[in-house]
């Protein structure tokens, strides 16, 4: 039964995945994303890691997707197509595929595969614990260090927003609308 | 005494005495499958009655009563209408995205429903991040809103969308928040373990003033975040005609009406899980006689009058309160919920911290 599911999940991946770099509508492509990572909040909930699928659910499917889609929404018109790319571009992009692939594939199938058994309790009590323990086999430090640097991020984010309420008066009406 | 765990214990051995595994999985799979199926569409059914009937009472008005006893099929009839009209398509609408944003919106709705616990034992999806989960997943949902209403090639419909992305978005992390409040009492993220936890006492009771609150911000946050009145600014029926659903028609409409009473219904199924005990039956203290009547109710009974009680109070508020302004309903969100949800989660987590709760 895990088997079926996973090669559902593996073959709606890579068809979803072609399909949103090849679509010719922006928004399709977004959608399309959507299902790729969804798909793959599938693979974390098949494996048993129930946060980390809830966590690629929200931040990515239902995060930045919403974020991509809502600029899209903003921007474009809805019998927009992107222009066919020429043959020389089409060739250079296909070859430059071929060769990442190849790449990848001579990688994986060079390294020796080990099977490790699954950590018995990887629920969310123990990585609260982990998150919040300073010193060896603790995420206290990187823990900390991310929150500021979103604070940072989220500080820089106002200060783009507002600045054109600083300065001057005179600038502030000039500015138009 | 009301427990449903050797109910499912029996079909499951039945199934795995006379199949193989594999079959036995599948069949309790399009079990699960059909019931919720059919839970979701006649919980659509009565909730559309529900809503019309007390509509029509702040309203002073009879409301729906001619089909069938006090009216009560006269839902029937309006699924029956819709699955027969013609399902008409924009001629200059993205086809595929169309069709295809219905089915996320139902999706997301349907799944939440598969975490709720209904009672001792009666509950498809115990999963162990629950609360997480049903946040993650409703943050789906708007995906689907954002495409019907683009997709349908309609400046109504895309305002409408426009709406209610930047007020889903907003009003999740109330949500999130009022949620990550009562966390901190309950200890886990568990459904059926959140339900244990209140055993000898419901959350709103020993929880003290921040419990309180947290149900008051929970509960106007996540009417917004399902776009009912008075936050239905994506539809806003006087000024977008029907927002981002206004070019569906039929049964494609009929997803996106049945996905919104479905997640009233989901709200008010949280609200009553984390807050008042889910199927936990009212106890007082140790009044002996009366805790025993009252264990007597069956436990699915508690769960659905606790739901019903909030689903009434979610209505009142829709037929009580004019309509915000776009301005007013983010305002409301930024510069009040949202502080007023970190200073309760801040009294909650002192409160826990000196154990102050019962």
């Amino acid at each position: 039964m895990e088997k079926i599911i996973f090669y559902i999940l593996a073959v709606s991946i890579l068809a979803l995945s072609l399909l949103s770099v090849l679509s010719r509508r922006l928004l399709r492509s977004a959608v399309y994303l959507f299902g790729v990572l969804s798909a793959v909040a599938g693979f974390y909930f098949l494996i048993g890691y129930h946060f980390l699928g809830a966590v690629q659910l929200t931040v990515y499917a239902g995060g930045i997707v919403v974020l991509i889609i809502f600029s899209i929404l903003l921007t474009h018109e809805i019998d927009h197509k992107m222009e066919r790319p020429g043959w020389l571009r089409a060739g250079a992009a296909g070859a430059l595929c071929l060769a990442g692939a190849a790449m990848v594939i001579q990688l994986l199938s060079a390294n020796p595969w080990a099977r490790v058994e699954a950590a018995e309790r990887s629920d969310l009590d123990t990585l609260g614990v982990l998150l919040l323990t300073p010193g060896e086999g603790g995420y206290l430090l990187p823990f900390e260090l991310i929150s500021i640097l979103l604070l940072a991020a989220i500080i820089g984010a106002v200060v783009i927003a507002k600045h054109h309420l600083g300065g001057s008066r005179e600038n502030q009406e000039n500015q138009p609308l | 005494m009301y427990d449903f765990t050797p109910l499912v214990q029996a079909i499951q051995n039945y199934l795995s005495a006379h199949f193989s595994p594999g079959v036995a999985t599948a069949i309790e799979w399009t079990l699960v499958i059909l019931i919720y199926l059919a839970f979701y569409a006649v919980l659509g059914l009565v909730l559309v009655y529900v809503e019309r009937r007390i509509c029509a009472f702040f309203q002073l008005r009879l409301g729906p009563n001619r089909v069938g006893w006090q009216g009560t099929f006269q839902t029937v009839a309006d699924a029956i209408k819709l699955l027969l009209k013609e399902p008409v398509t924009v001629n200059k609408a993205d086809k595929l995205l169309f069709n295809l944003a219905p089915f996320i919106i139902s999706l997301a709705a349907l799944m939440v429903l598969s975490v709720l616990p209904f009672a001792r034992g009666l509950q498809a999806f115990d999963i162990n991040i629950g609360l997480l989960f049903i946040i993650a997943i409703s943050s789906i949902g708007v995906v689907g809103i954002l495409l019907a209403g683009w997709s349908s090639n309609n400046k109504y419909a895309l305002i409408g969308a426009m709406r209610s992305g930047a007020q889903i978005v907003s009003y999740e992390l109330s949500v999130g928040l009022s949620l990550i409040t009562m966390v901190l009492l309950t200890g886990t993220l568990q459904l059926s373990g959140i339900i244990e936890s209140q055993a000898n006492g419901w959350w709103i009771f020993k929880g003290h003033f921040p419990a309180i609150a947290a149900f008051f911000l929970y509960i106007t946050a996540s009417i917004a975040e399902i776009n009912r009145g008075p936050f239905d600014l994506p539809e806003a029926e006087s000024e977008l005609t029907a927002g981002f659903h206004t070019e569906y028609s039929g049964l494609k409409f009929a997803f996106f009406f049945l996905a919104e009473f479905v997640n009233m219904f989901t709200v008010a199924a949280i609200a009553a899980t984390v807050f008042f005990g889910g199927w936990m039956p009212f106890h007082i203290g140790d009044w002996e006689a009366f805790n025993r009547i009252m264990d007597f109710i069956p436990p699915i009974i508690w769960f659905f009058i606790k739901v019903a009680a909030i689903i009434f109070l979610m209505m009142w508020f829709k037929w009580t309160f004019p309509r915000l302004r776009i301005d007013q309903l983010l305002h409301l969100e930024w510069k009040y919920l949202m502080p007023l949800n970190l200073m309760n989660l801040i009294l909650m987590a002192i409160l826990v911290y000196l154990g102050w709760h019962f």
